[in-house]
């Protein structure tokens, strides 16, 4: 434990002393406040015109504000988070410093774990600036607390397990940029898996006849559809910030965490047999 | 401290090292030689746990690299060809971090990094960035970060490259003010460098093992059990006269002439092994009536040894090994 803390605070000292961290902070404090700003004009809009109208259309600032604001913050997440995670381990191999980590009386295991750790408080100290985005729907408006909480927990985990997935990437190459592209291409990838699924209706379409070549086509097709659907990272998001946990996507996101973490393992043992 | 028994490692193209032993006693300073390539890094990668032999054993500080690493890392200093630095990092706050990454108890680590600072020199830019540092100065802490833990044995690899002349000598110094608490070996290709540091010598060529000896025994290696005389006759007996008095004289198997000019001769004497028969032939001369004006058993310098056993002989002896695993 104790090691694990001493490699991930370390690596917290080089995203704060270098100018990374704040860079990413400024990026996502305009962006969030971008959104914040232009979802709630629209909602202060639309009950305005509703007012004016004499009809009243039901209101919820839930719904209506802090779920599409976290949905756009999950795509935001999407590219600021190679940009957490490329270095970790390639700047590690260019500098030759992965040399002392694995020459030190630590584990590899505590190595990514401390590693991976930090990046997942990283990407935290961004969310602190939506806390401070959401804090003003909370002064002016009076939504639901519990989906916002959910709402985070769900954001926090989807990164985690892109920043997971971004750690293993970061193994396999010296060059951070190589590492920040790759991991970009397969968040991006995860992102847009289930926009197969458009054409599938989410049931399984048992063929009448298994020799018919149409009806088995149509079967496997509604069949990976479900699969792709569920391995999308896009999907996992939506019923946390409907308030809803659901173990399904927990689980998701746990095992994403989890392979990310195993490959990074992997790979660094598999560095030493062959480096 | 350190036993190394027919340790081998492949890679996928060549053999990096090829079947070699050797053993450290503690408290040795060993240098590490050889040409580049030759094998040094990676043995020092195996004995460091970085990477694991393909085939034999390595035992450090009584624990094998294999089955207890965790151990082993626990015991030893390591200053890979690079120092392994972070640029962004100020020395104090590296020196601390590395302290706690090498298991010092919390309760030491200010102290600990304070030490190491004093004695590598570099407490004058503690709050210094990394990045800033010259070259000489990121070796020092390089080596401060080995030490930091009082580590039982100190693999140093190539400690003084790209350095000046004048940071080399003060690390040549740094590193023997350390030996005696700690066993150090250190690689490198410069000769005058282990002559200065080191008491033993293990050279290596094309991943095998050449020699491995003290500095003293391997000058006088390759010469044999020889003895130069110089004699002046003053012109009362020639070079026979003198050769046939050498020849008689007992523990002398040859006799060779080496120079001989107007009354003053050289004589090159080879001996048995076990039999030093100095005392004799001088006698033997002075009771000839002759002048004994030089006698000496001539040493190469550790770069002519270094030469022979790592030349061209070698080259074809290591060549045929390659060729086999091809």
């Amino acid at each position: 434990m104790r090691n694990i803390w001493t490699i991930c605070r370390r690596e917290l000292y080089s995203y704060f002393v270098s100018p990374i961290a704040w860079v990413l902070l400024a990026i996502f404090a305009v962006v969030s406040g971008f959104f914040v700003y232009i979802i709630s004009a629209g909602f202060v809009r639309a009950s305005l015109e509703g007012q004016m109208s004499g009809q009243s259309f039901p209101m919820n600032l839930n719904e209506q504000v802090i779920a599409p604001l976290f949905s756009n913050i999950a795509v935001l997440g999407l590219f600021l988070i190679p940009l957490i995670s490329m270095r970790l381990f390639a700047e590690e191999k260019r500098q030759g410093t992965i040399e002392l980590l694995i020459t030190s009386p630590v584990h590899d295991s505590q190595i990514v774990i401390g590693k991976w750790l930090s990046a997942v408080l990283m990407y935290s100290a961004l969310l602190v600036v939506m806390v401070a985005d959401c804090s003003f729907l909370f002064v002016y408006g009076n939504p639901d607390w519990r989906p916002v909480a959910t709402g985070f927990l769900g954001i926090l985990l989807q990164g985690a397990s892109l920043l997971a997935l971004g750690t293993f990437i970061s193994t396999l190459t010296r060059n951070q940029i190589i590492a920040g592209a790759i991991g970009f291409a397969l968040a991006l990838v995860l992102w847009i898996l289930n926009w197969w699924t458009s054409f599938a209706n989410f049931a399984i379409q048992w063929p009448e006849s298994w020799i018919n070549p149409v009806e088995l086509f149509s079967f496997v097709m509604s069949v990976l559809g479900l699969v792709l659907n569920y391995l999308s990272i896009a999907n996992h998001m939506d019923s946390f910030s409907r308030g809803v946990i659901d173990t399904k996507d927990l689980i998701y996101y746990l095992s994403m965490i989890f392979i990310g973490l195993f490959l990074t393992n992997r790979s660094i043992g598999w560095l030493r047999w062959r480096s | 401290m350190i036993q190394v028994e027919s340790l081998s490692k492949k890679y996928a193209r060549h053999v990096a090292v090829d079947n070699i032993s050797f053993s450290v006693e503690k408290g040795d300073i060993v240098g590490f030689l050889g040409p580049n390539g030759a094998g040094k890094t990676t043995t020092m990668r195996v004995l460091t746990c970085f990477m694991p032999p393909t085939a034999g054993k390595a035992v450090v500080a009584g624990f094998d690299v294999f089955e207890q690493p965790f151990e082993v890392k626990k015991r030893i200093g390591y200053l890979p060809e690079t120092p392994p630095l972070y640029p962004e990092m100020n020395v104090e706050d590296y020196l601390t971090f590395i302290a706690r990454l090498k298991n010092v108890p919390s309760g030491e680590i200010k102290t600990r990094t304070a030490e190491a600072m004093e004695r590598c020199a570099i407490a004058d830019v503690k709050s210094k960035l990394i990045s800033k540092l010259s070259r000489g100065y990121r070796q020092r802490v390089g080596l401060a970060q080995a030490i930091i833990h009082n580590p039982d044995v100190l693999i140093l690899d190539e400690p003084t490259s790209g350095l000046d002349p004048k940071q080399i000598t003060e690390t040549r110094d740094l590193i023997k003010g350390l030996s005696g608490a700690h066993t150090i070996i250190l690689s490198t290709h410069i000769l005058p460098e282990v002559e200065a540091v080191c008491r033993k010598v293990i050279i290596i060529n094309r991943g095998r093992l050449v020699a491995t000896d003290s500095v003293e025994h391997l000058k006088h290696r390759g010469v044999g059990n020889t003895i130069q005389v110089q004699v002046d006759t003053a012109g009362n007996a020639d070079a026979q006269a003198v050769r046939q008095t050498l020849e008689q004289v007992p523990g002398v198997s040859k006799v060779l002439e080496k120079a001989l000019s107007e009354g003053r001769m050289i004589f090159e004497l080879e001996s048995p092994p076990d039999s030093n028969p100095r005392a004799d032939v001088a006698r033997a001369i002075v009771h000839a009536g002759w002048s004994l004006l030089e006698l000496k058993s001539p040493t190469l310098s550790l770069e002519e040894v270094y030469l022979q056993l790592t030349g061209a002989n070698a080259e074809t002896a290591t060549g045929i090994v390659d060729g086999g695993v091809r």
